[in-house]
């Protein structure tokens, strides 16, 4: 059960409450703020032209048309921004051997994806931008692509990048235990490869920027759609050679954002450089096509695993060779080695299994850069581990759920180091091993399934066990040189009415960042919610901090509002105290009123602001109310709150078309804190949208040539409505004892479990038949093949 | 993703309509519904002088009762015919295949004649035009003529129909069988991998009558004459015939073989659905 929380855990706290968003209503009602709404004077706007090839030399670019066109301001080739901005390297030092090429914002000689960004208009209106761009005069010597990670690996190949030497872009080898020694001594091994596609996240505001420069003050104004915007700050003030005092990110509303909206794009890049070359508000909106070829990509695997294991179902040893594709370029500043990494860190960690190899190569290619989106290298890592376990399973003629219970790591064991050297606080496995059983009726469905297979009806049940990453500290990014801040701050401020306003450095995404915030500050005040003001996204208003990414808003982002709060109340009770002549420790804050120990009212908050800012005549000599409070907050013990959980999918599929029905999902998650169900729940649901979206539909498909078939959402298949199954959801709480508030994060867990249950569903429906398939998206066609139809 | 630039007119009349294409030539193009237009306009992958709305030609109007089955104007949305009583009663098939056109809001929009006219070989409606035997009206700067479904559609995007040339409605006969439509979509809305529209005719449990038309699979509407034939001896016989309708051709979904076999799986379940539900 929760432990108590005596500072919010009290009468009227909203802490463990569903509370719905306030912000909800105005986004519902069309009054969002988002960058493309903004209208400021003299506003022109950028289109791109961008390399239709995957690789190409540039022969020659002729502008003079698209110069005199209607409304064009400017065409800007990478010769008019050359010197005026230090071009960005994708590498952190604590990857070791981690390398990539310096990338620009607009292709010199050489384009390495079909959908980088050639040159730019800007004009009058976008669409006579977009006219403009037509006109451009360009030649291409097309050279040859490089798509296949393992023919971009294999030797002799020849280098992207020539001063690199070759195309690994990373490698790790992780050997724990007696490896070798396990499989000599095993009863029972199984082997199987797997694939994930690449596919990318679907924003419904597509990437977004608009630049403002001001030559006469000397300051640059980005509004941009970002997840993180002091980072952003940094990067915009290092790499434009700009004082940090004359740059300002502000994020308004933004509409999704899943990890893509926290890496540098050359896009984004190139409308500050243009907004500084022409000394006026320019901006750039990603269309739904470019979105495809220019926002990153993620995922693309190809796994080959092995487990050993004793007779009686203990898992003796894991080993895994993971060659993943990250594109022409390791993104900035995070890096693509961050995906890979996690997929041979994460691999079998929860289960005791001591004895672990793991081999990653990471690759360049030319397909745009992939790095990391929702649930980074977790789904990989989970559909890898759980199918084979349930390989196992059935090999030594074990229940799959029967092979986990034998092999989870015990929820009296903590803290726990992984082979893989990952360090676990406190989870919940076992516990939430069995909740999901009895939440799902698993021995029911079992029944029901077998009695359907009689009648020629094949459903399939399938388990995921996992871990998610959340809340990571300082050596995550920051310790390798990046310049993201693993603190986040919030400042709040006591007004003359009574209320709060509260600033935060976590942000806001559509995600209910704001409403837990509030949630958790009215809570230590003794507020009404309506009394909070919650201002994020601005790097001018808010404490400097990381923003919201990696599940972190909460358990970082939460407990410093937790800290301020108490650090505000703390002053509001001094200065009652003083007004009161009462010892401020005999006194609290209720229901909008500083109370007694009895809870008799003694003084309204209103009171206590009104006195402070006009009346400052009324308080007793030598007062100086202080009702501004900020704390900040960054987890320091462990490098990370992993949290865990269990997922379950049962399907029904289609034995003569390969197609597959999801009839109910199930999810029991343990975030430690649970500050409001409501939104934990939207996005574990969210989340396992996401996750059955990669391991169902979503692909980006290219050809030989490095050309994306499906860069429409017509023909790339987000997972919608239609297809979805309910998604139940429960939890266990397993408060982090490393903060007061002890939440961890909620963002990905549903992403990085869903792929596994799912296929393990699928693949518990072809039993029958002896088939399986192990590449993501099982499709129809994947389905019929391994079924020797179609 | 902006239109390039182009002119608009509205004519009040088909008359008006007519000349507007015949003078602009071949940079005109109509608009009704947009629902394939635009976003081609959008993508810059059509790049029209003029288009020419024709929401406002009442000639193009209205679902109604004749003689022999019902008429159709061409700028019927694909709501009104989901929703008409006309069509449900005389034409079941089609009825049964509007839900599967797309989503809610495109069929709001879009038209019975665009979705002809536009002649996706994936589309619901042309498949069902071919198996219902629609005659399509055309009008043209020498008036009037009619060409038969079957005949209208020649491949993708292609049909019979002229540049100068507008599809005014449909006369399609009243449906002689029983409704079979089956369709397979990655999602609820997407184009059709395979899809199967037809009607059967039965005595009690047996099929004495019917007409298979297939969408998704292959360049057009296919109406499989093999199959429907062999159905007279079974229904194994039938899907074995299949083979000899049909030209599959690969999408980013399946496969030509993947679409031959799911064809056949389609032909099989409709056509048992419609004996067991008859008996």
């Amino acid at each position: 059960m929760t432990a108590p929380l005596a500072a919010v855990d009290r009468p009227a706290s909203y802490i463990g409450k569903s509370v719905p968003r306030p912000n909800a209503k105005r986004l519902l009602a069309g009054r969002g703020q988002y960058v493309d709404d903004l209208r400021l004077p003299r506003l022109a706007h950028v289109a791109f032209l961008r390399c239709p090839h995957a690789h190409a030399r540039l022969k020659s670019l002729d502008i003079a048309a698209a110069t005199r066109a209607p409304g064009v301001v400017r065409v800007v080739t990478a010769q008019d921004l050359a010197g005026r901005y230090t071009p960005w390297v994708g590498v952190l030092t604590h990857f070791k051997g981690l390398k990539s090429p310096p990338q620009h914002p607009l292709v010199h000689d050489r384009a390495t994806w079909q959908g980088e960004p050639v040159a730019a208009v800007v004009a009058e209106s976008r669409a006579l931008a977009e006219d403009a761009v037509a006109l451009i005069e360009i030649v291409w010597e097309e050279l040859p692509p490089l798509t296949d990670m393992a023919a971009a690996l294999a030797p002799g190949a020849v280098p992207l990048h020539a001063e690199l030497g070759d195309n690994l872009c990373f490698g790790r080898a992780i050997d724990a235990g007696a490896v070798d020694e396990a499989f000599a001594k095993a009863d029972c091994v199984v082997e199987e490869s797997y694939s994930f596609a690449r596919h990318t996240g679907v924003c419904l505001e597509p990437r977004s920027i608009l630049a403002d420069f001001d030559p006469a003050d000397g300051r640059l104004t980005v509004h941009c759609s970002s997840q993180a915007p002091h980072m952003m700050k940094e990067i915009f003030a290092r790499h434009f050679h700009l004082p940090e005092t004359a740059v300002r990110v502000i994020c308004g509303d933004v509409g999704g954002s899943f990890g893509i909206k926290i890496h540098v794009y050359p896009d984004d890049m190139a409308t500050v450089a243009i907004a500084l070359l022409l000394g006026r508000p320019v901006k750039f909106v990603a269309d739904r096509l470019e979105s495809f070829v220019s926002d990153i990509h993620a995922r693309e695997h190809r796994i080959a695993a092995r487990m050993a294991l004793a007779k009686d179902g203990t898992i003796a040893a894991l080993a895994i060779d993971d060659v993943t594709g990250v594109g022409p370029y390791s993104t900035y500043p995070r890096t693509s080695a961050v995906e890979g990494n996690q997929v041979v860190g994460l691999t079998g960690a929860w289960y005791r299994c001591r004895n672990y190899r793991a081999n990653l190569r990471v690759a360049f290619q030319t397909k745009p850069p992939t790095t990391q989106y929702r649930a980074v290298g977790h789904p990989i890592a989970t559909s890898v581990t759980e199918a084979l376990v349930d390989r196992a399973a059935a090999a030594l003629g074990l229940d799959p759920v029967e092979l986990r219970r034998r092999n989870l790591i015990p929820d009296d064991a903590y803290p726990w180091t992984t082979a893989s050297g990952l360090k676990f606080e406190k989870l919940s496995h076992q516990a939430a091993l069995e909740k999901l059983l009895t939440l799902m009726d698993y021995d029911g469905l079992r029944r029901e399934q077998a009695e359907l297979r009689r009648r020629n009806i094949h459903r399939g049940i399938g388990i995921a066990c996992f871990v998610e990453l959340t809340n990571p500290g300082p050596a995550f990014y920051g310790v390798g040189g990046a310049p993201i801040s693993a603190q986040d701050g919030c400042t709040l401020r006591l007004d003359p009415g009574g209320t709060v306003t509260c600033a935060t450095g976590v942000t806001e995404q559509g995600q209910g960042t704001e409403t837990m915030v509030a949630q958790i500050v009215a809570s230590a005040l003794g507020l009404a919610m309506d009394k909070i003001r919650v201002v994020t996204g601005d790097t001018e208003r808010a404490p400097y901090g990381g923003g919201t990414w990696a599940s972190r808003g909460c358990g970082i982002g939460g407990e410093a509002a937790l800290q301020g709060a108490l650090a505000l109340k703390a002053n509001i009770l001094d200065l009652a105290g003083a007004m009161l002549q009462a010892e401020p420790a005999a006194l609290d804050l209720a229901g909008g009123w500083v109370v007694d120990r009895a809870g008799n009212r003694r003084i309204g908050l209103d009171e206590v602001g009104r006195a402070a800012y006009f009346r400052g005549d009324t308080l007793p000599p030598g007062v100086q109310p202080e009702l501004v409070a900020t704390r900040h907050y960054m987890p320091r013990q462990y490098p990370f709150a992993f949290t865990n959980g269990a997922q379950a999918s049962y399907l029904e599929l289609d034995v003569e078309t390969g197609f597959i029905q999801l009839l109910q999902h199930w999810v029991v998650e343990d975030c430690g804190r649970v500050v409001n169900p409501l939104l934990v729940e939207e996005q574990i649901r969210g989340g396992v949208v996401q996750g059955i979206g990669g391991a169902l539909f979503e692909e980006c498909i290219y050809d030989q040539r490095g050309q994306l078939l499906n860069g429409t959402l017509a023909d790339y298949l987000v997972p919608m409505a239609g297809e979805m199954p309910d998604i139940v959801v429960a939890h266990i709480e397993t408060p982090t004892a490393e903060s007061m508030l002890g939440a961890k994060g909620a963002g990905e867990a549903g992403t990085g479990g869903a792929p596994a249950a799912v296929m393990n569903a699928v693949n518990d429906a072809l039993a029958p038949f002896k088939v399986r398939v192990t590449a993501q998206p099982i499709s129809p066609w994947r389905v019929l093949a391994a079924l020797g139809k179609g | 993703m902006k239109a390039p630039p182009f002119r608009y007119a509205r004519p009040q009349t088909l008359d008006a309509a007519l000349r507007l294409l015949a003078d602009e030539g071949a940079g005109a193009r109509l608009i009704a519904g947009g629902q394939s237009l635009v976003p081609a306009l959008n993508m810059r992958l059509l790049e029209p002088t003029l288009l020419i709305d024709i929401n406002g030609l009442a000639e193009l109007t209205g679902i109604a009762e004749t003689a022999s089955g019902i008429r159709v104007g061409a700028l019927t949305r694909h709501a009104a015919l989901g929703a008409s009583a006309i069509v449900a009663r005389r034409t079941p098939l089609l009825a049964a295949a509007v839900p599967f056109i797309a989503h809610e809001a495109i069929r709001n929009r879009g038209t019975f004649g665009g979705s002809l006219a536009q002649a996706d070989p994936a589309a619901e409606l042309p498949a069902c035009a071919v198996a219902l035997g629609a005659r399509l009206e055309i009008a043209g700067p020498g008036g009037r003529r009619r060409v038969a479904a079957h005949d209208f559609f020649r491949g993708v995007y292609e049909t019979a129909l002229g540049r100068d040339e507008i599809l005014v409605a449909a006369e399609i006969p009243a449906q002689p069988g029983a409704t079979l439509f089956l369709e397979l979509a990655r999602r609820q809305g997407d184009y059709a991998i395979a899809g199967l529209a037809g009607w059967a005719a039965l005595d009690r449990s047996r099929i004495t009558d019917a007409r298979l038309v297939f969408f998704g699979t292959d360049i057009r509407a296919v109406e499989a004459r093999a199959a429907s034939a062999a159905l007279a001896t079974s229904l194994d016989a039938a899907a074995t015939a299949l083979d000899r309708d049909l030209a599959p051709v690969a999408d980013l979904n399946a496969s030509a073989a993947m679409k031959r076999h799911l064809a056949r799986v389609l032909l099989r379940r409709a056509c048992a659905a419609a004996v067991t539900h008859a008996a």
